[in-house]
């Protein structure tokens, strides 16, 4: 193709135009205007002004997660890109496509501690899927291009690229590359075949079946939650999910336990230590599902379908690993399956053994008394909400497990939250970049009162921006959920864990200019909900719940599957030392 | 470089040492990802040895001797194979018959019956005096990890100044490119 002549900071333009880009979310410094000045002079992308470094990469992130394209970052150089760490950082550990552009110093003042400088690419080296320092204006294009088909393939994730401020200014010549054959990176995307036959003879084969999905179905596109309901309606097989992977599959389906792991179902915890097969799609094993692993699914065995290779063998033994896109695996097993005329295996008797968990109810609260109970306000708020498909981010805490609980996501992409890194700030700018991709969608940021606060600054983006977000908060005067580990872990010490002197939050959003709404009494809940939905601006709710209130189930941090807690009155209020050193 | 492992995941297996090969694209910064996963994770790196190896300086070879359980080995090289400029990662350990040299300079310092049985070591392991001063040598010795240790060991007795290492350079035996 003929190449044009043009300025580095163009050709950052035309490459992410080049790309499919629409939007990009930013923050601008001296060591970036000339791009500030490209992007000016255009009309293709259209650039998000953040409050806060950090709030354009969790936006970025939500773009991400909500429209399954890549959300692009664009900041200064120094504390601009410090100040992307922590973001870059969460997609890391959720695996979400996003390429953030930082500025640098001139190339020649580059180690001489100059002005806003700092090692972006030494900072963000294990914090990144890959990073670059582009140090000559031609190889600009390339790169760009090249970042994005890491950030996008394979196990995705953070790519960054460190732009000095000379080359954004010399002249280069832009060509639109073809498609990308990398040098040595070569994700495998079709699982091997007869590994793939294994996994479907044993699942029909098994007796107690259970199917653990996580994130990775959704990264892998719409296809795999097709593939996933099909594989599941083929094999009969109860169904599990991680926290990430919450929306692959439908929660009304009568096959779906629930969440797993630390404050998952009964159901879900029971199956997944009962069963005999377990097929994890997309799901890596973390500690927060496992509990302790030694007393892990024991009689179980278990295949484990991933596209990195890494997470095989990490934290659990598995007996099968296949290395590939878990849609194309899915796909291929779903297809075997009915070459084969497979008639599942499964027991009646497993079925009865998890009608008898599911008959605990441990989800079941009872809102008596004149405090709303914070899974009180999530039901009806799911009640108002749930037959206009909304899209749900959250901060980090009680809430979010609440959320995660009581919430129903029938379909992939609508459920934005961090969890790998546990980032408390994450949710608002989420919402932010998920009503951005989807202006005419239902978008609400379940928060804590603490939470909020660590990136309350992009209230003024959605009200610039006129983004009708909603941000609910569960506001029960405490970061609750260090509260309740404190509760179990230290006899009810609540060190520091009180949110003190909170700002009035109806009149902080109102200076912002959004609307704001409190909520006392549990009779003014379904009202207050719906003043916020009638609304069509951003609306943030603060409701007051019960201060005191603790999530279960739970599994303490090191504890098997079989040692739930359900309720508040099975907690000891200390813990050994051993368990005392796990987070 | 050597970075304690305290991963308690699966204690049941013994130790075991491997030496990796890996093939990297040569971009700034590689090394740095190299030795940041082996720290960040809490792996051992034994020794580890880099240099280009293509006409056009395109790509190096880095080797690195490190131990661990076996599936902490798995994981290592897993780990490293997703790394983007990585070309290969091949456990020689497991692939089989390989070659592993090393080459040390070592000083010694003395005078007398100590200086003489320094020489008489030295042409026992091949080692070759490389300086030379009344008072002193360096030898140049190389080959295997353990023979080079032995060396060391042996000269510690006789006036042992001080040592360079160059680390572990290997390669699988026969005609095949590994
Ligand atoms: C950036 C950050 N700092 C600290 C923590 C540790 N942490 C986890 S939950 C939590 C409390 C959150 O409080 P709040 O937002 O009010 O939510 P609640 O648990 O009360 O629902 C804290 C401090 C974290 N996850 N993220
Ligand atoms: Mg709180």
């Amino acid at each position: 193709m003929q190449g044009r002549e043009m300025s580095g900071a163009q050709i950052v333009v035309e490459a992410l135009a080049d790309l499919g880009v629409e939007l990009i979310f930013g923050y601008p410094g001296g060591a970036v205007l000339p791009i500030y000045d490209a992007l000016f002079r255009q009309a293709r992308i259209r650039h998000i002004l953040v409050r806060h470094e950090q709030g354009a990469v969790h936006a970025a992130e939500g773009y991400a997660r909500a429209s399954g394209k890549p959300g692009v970052v664009l900041v200064t150089s120094g504390p601009g890109a410090t100040n992307a760490v922590t973001g870059i950082t969460d997609a890391l550990m959720d695996s979400i496509p996003i390429v953030v552009l930082t500025g640098q110093v001139a190339t020649h003042l580059i180690g001489s501690d100059a002005f806003q400088e700092c090692d972006t690419v030494g900072i963000t080296r294990h914090c990144s899927k890959h990073n670059y320092l582009v140090k000559e204006t031609e190889r600009l294009g390339p790169v760009l291009h090249e970042a994005f088909h890491i950030a996008t393939s394979g196990r995705p994730g953070p790519v960054v690229v460190d732009i000095p401020k000379d080359v954004q200014v010399a002249r280069a010549t832009y060509r639109r590359p073809g498609p990308i054959q990398h040098r040595s990176y070569r994700p495998r995307v079709k699982g091997d075949l007869g590994a793939i036959e294994a996994a479907v003879e044993m699942l029909a084969a098994a007796e107690r079946p259970i199917l653990y999905t996580g994130g990775g179905v959704i990264n892998s596109g719409p296809n795999a939650a097709q593939a996933l309901r099909e594989l599941a309606r083929l094999c009969g097989a109860p169904v599990t999910s991680t926290l990430m992977g919450l929306g692959a599959f439908p929660a009304s389906s009568p096959q779906f336990l629930g969440m797993l792991g630390m404050h998952g179902t009964y159901e879900a915890n029971m199956a997944m230590n009962q069963c005999d097969l377990m097929l994890c799609l997309g799901a890596r094993f973390d500690d927060r599902v496992t509990g302790r692993v030694d007393a892990f699914s024991p009689d179980s065995r278990k295949i484990h379908v991933d596209i990195d290779r890494s997470s095989f063998n990490k934290t659990v033994r598995v007996d099968l690993a296949i290395e590939g896109d878990v849609g194309h695996v899915m796909d291929d097993m779903v297809k075997l399956w009915r070459a084969r005329g497979h008639r599942p295996a499964i027991t009646e008797d497993w079925w009865a053994r998890i009608r008898g968990w599911r008959a605990v109810d441990c989800l079941a609260f009872r809102q008596t008394g004149p405090e709303i109970l914070p899974q009180h306000a999530i039901a009806r708020l799911y009640a108002a909400v749930k037959d206009r498909d909304p899209i749900i981010s959250t901060e980090v805490g009680q809430h979010q497990m609440w959320a995660a609980q009581h919430f129903r996501f029938e379909k992939p992409n609508r459920w934005l939250t961090s969890g790998g890194l546990g980032t408390m700030g994450y949710g608002l700018p989420a919402a932010i970049g998920a009503q951005l991709a989807f202006p005419g969608k239902l978008v609400i940021d379940i928060a804590g009162e603490a939470s909020i606060l660590m990136n309350i600054q992009e209230l003024g983006t959605a009200a610039q921006y006129r983004l009708p977000v909603k941000v609910f908060v569960l506001n029960n005067e405490y970061m609750g959920m260090v509260r309740q580990w404190q509760d179990l872990t230290y006899e009810g010490r609540h060190a520091e864990s009180y949110s003190d002197s909170l700002p009035d939050f109806v009149q902080l959003a109102e200076a912002f200019g959004w609307k704001g709404l409190r909520i006392e009494r549990p009779d003014e809940l379904d009202s207050g909900i719906a003043e916020m939905l009638a609304h069509d601006g951003p609306v943030f709710v603060d409701c007051r719940v019960a201060r005191l209130e603790n999530c279960f189930p739970m599994i303490p941090s090191g504890a098997a599957h079989t040692e739930m807690l359900l309720a508040p009155s099975e907690v000891a209020g200390t813990v050994d030392a051993a368990a005392e050193a796990l987070v | 470089m050597a970075a304690p492992n305290t991963r308690p995941l699966f204690p049941e297996e013994p130790a075991e040492r491997h030496t990796l090969s890996v093939v990297v694209d040569n971009e700034a910064g590689v090394l740095g990802r190299i030795t940041g996963l082996f720290s960040a994770r809490g792996y051992n790196i034994e020794s580890l040895t880099v240099a280009d190896i293509s006409d056009d300086h395109a790509v190096s070879r880095i080797t690195i001797v490190t131990t661990g359980p076996r599936r902490v080995i798995d994981q290592i090289r897993a780990q490293l194979d997703r790394l983007v400029p990585v070309h290969s990662v091949t456990d020689l350990t497991e692939l089989g018959p390989h070659v592993e040299r090393e080459l040390a300079l070592v000083k010694v310092a003395g005078t007398g019956e100590k200086r003489v049985e320094a020489l008489r070591l030295a042409d026992i392991f091949r080692a070759r005096p490389v300086d030379t001063t009344t008072g002193s040598f360096i030898f140049e010795v190389s080959g295997s990890t353990s023979k080079v240790d032995q060396f060391i060991a042996l000269m510690r007795e006789v006036g042992l100044v001080e040592v360079a290492r160059t680390g572990v350079a290997a390669m699988a035996r026969g005609r095949e490119k590994a």
